[in-house]
């Protein structure tokens, strides 16, 4: 098996439109998340959200290109192309079959909505034009980006609800260990829209700590009452190891191991030892001990059992002595599609620039998350290896395991 | 609306559209290959010409053969005469 590294990542977040403005971000604590007013006006029962601020699509594409493609594709596009520069392989490296697309994404709400919209208001279907059958598909953004950077090997997209993202870094990985694939841009993206989140309201899901927005997405605290939807999109370049050497690139980290599992439990509740089954897979996979992880990246969204649940699999993998744990979504809020690609790009951007970024709000402790090691203020120290786990509806569970050269 | 206005309003109107140079608009440009328009444009081409002009012209034969912006022209030219 080959070893796989990470030469490039790119994010659009509700923490910044560029590594640099994220790796702020992250170091200073900062949230994204704000009250939405339409979300009031409209009937949400949490208008909460996470904010992308400054993300112009024109900048980086033409009309003609956009017209396939939603917002959140532009930005995979844009994050892609971030992480790709980073790379420094150039369209010579990349427009070959030995360079592959995998991408994280389980809805393209908006544009399903617009289209019937469209139709409703028009009477006929020639009203919806020739770009809503390419943005509505769940594909839409590696069927895009494979036309715009003309890779031409592996090109799918992964759908397995908010474990999507780890899933298609993990996938991706393997395409390139297997010797299937030279190099893979992959990653996750997410929609940010009352659209595509008004039926996940209606579980009541969501925090209604309305009063201040930056301090609702609480991971592991005791006061925690749900989670926060987010978004935008986040691309990682991976290489086989022996190829990025010999081209000179430079490694920022490696992934280690990528495990999976499945609950086979139930729709919307985690079971007890998911998330752990694959923890302890891909310390298997990796060959390392728990003493051997730094830095755990938990999934954990701020809602009180999925919190819980993740709490006590980090303790039964980890045992009472913990690596430090944060939950970034405390300033992303839940990134979704998304939170599995984004989680190893801001993990990739601290052991980069040397800190491990805070679990803010995090004030006071429940009876499992007591026994974590949790980060409450920034840690001015990278992590040499880290494990991002990522859970989704249906019970799809995702675990990654990262080194990097510190 | 004389010739050269409706000449006028289809070449804004696909300039905007499709982000075309105005200069670029000359009646012997090929769509596909001077212009850079595909199957795909030409679905929304019709869209909207149909929205400038206030017509319906999808179902007709004669916008299969339309090649070139003179195409365009003159075929938009007959159809306003024939609603006249």
């Amino acid at each position: 098996m080959k070893r796989v590294a990470i030469t490039g990542i790119g994010i659009v977040s509700c923490l910044g439109t560029d590594v640099k403005t994220v790796e702020t971000s992250l170091r200073l604590g900062k949230s994204g998340i704000v009250y939405d007013k339409k979300r009031e006006e409209i009937g949400f029962r949490s208008p909460l959200t996470g904010a992308i601020n400054g993300f112009e699509p024109e900048n980086f594409l033409s009309k003609k290109q956009r017209k396939t493609m939603p917002d959140f594709a532009v930005q995979a596009y844009a994050a892609s192309m971030e992480a790709i520069v980073m790379s420094g392989l150039g369209p010579e490296n990349i427009q070959n079959d030995k360079t592959g697309l995998i991408f994280g994404c389980d809805s393209s709400c908006i544009a399903a909505v617009e289209q019937v919209d469209l139709l409703r208001r028009h009477g006929e279907s020639k009203s919806i034009g020739s770009g809503f059958v390419f943005r509505s598909m769940t594909s839409t953004i590696t069927m895009n980006l494979n036309t715009l950077f003309k890779t031409k090997g592996a090109c799918w997209t992964i759908s397995s609800a908010c474990s999507s993202g780890g899933h298609a870094v993990g996938q991706a990985a393997d395409l390139i260990a297997l010797g299937k694939q030279e190099r893979v841009i992959c990653g996750g993206a997410q929609e940010i829209n009352w659209e595509s989140m008004c039926s996940f309201d209606a579980l009541s899901a969501f925090s209604t700590r309305f009063e201040k927005p930056e301090t609702a997405s609480r991971p592991f605290d005791k006061g925690r009452d749900g989670l926060i939807p987010g978004g935008g999109a986040a691309a990682i370049v991976l290489e086989s190891m022996d190829g990025a050497i010999q081209r000179g690139a430079r490694i920022l980290g490696e992934i280690k191991a990528y495990a999976f599992s499945s609950d086979g439990l139930n729709i919307s509740v985690p079971s007890q030892d998911g998330i752990q089954r694959a923890m302890t897979w891909a310390l298997k996979l990796a060959d390392m001990k728990p003493v051997d992880i730094d830095y755990v990246c938990a999934h954990a969204t701020s809602t009180p059992l999925g919190d819980s649940v993740e709490a006590q699999s980090i303790s039964h993998v980890f045992g009472s002595k913990t690596p430090y744990v944060s939950s970034l979504k405390s300033m992303t809020g839940h990134e979704l599609w998304m939170s599995g690609a984004s989680q190893v790009v801001y993990t990739t951007i601290m052991a980069q620039e040397g800190f491990i970024a805070p679990n803010i709000n995090f004030e006071e402790p429940d009876e499992y998350s007591a026994d974590l090691n949790i980060v409450r203020e920034t840690i001015n120290k990278p992590p040499r290896t880290a494990m991002c786990n990522a859970a989704g509806f249906g019970g799809t569970n995702s675990c990654i395991i990262l080194r990097f050269n510190t | 609306m004389n010739d050269q206005e409706i000449i006028d309003l289809i070449n804004t109107t696909l300039a905007n559209e499709f982000e075309l140079n105005i200069d670029d608009m000359v009646p012997g440009a090929v769509l596909k290959d001077d212009l850079g328009l595909d199957s795909l444009d030409r679905v929304d081409m019709v869209i909207v010409l149909e929205k400038a002009f206030s017509f319906k012209i999808r179902e007709e034969e004669a916008i299969r053969e339309i090649h070139t912006l003179g195409d365009i022209h003159n075929f938009v030219i007959h159809k306003k005469q024939e609603m006249e």
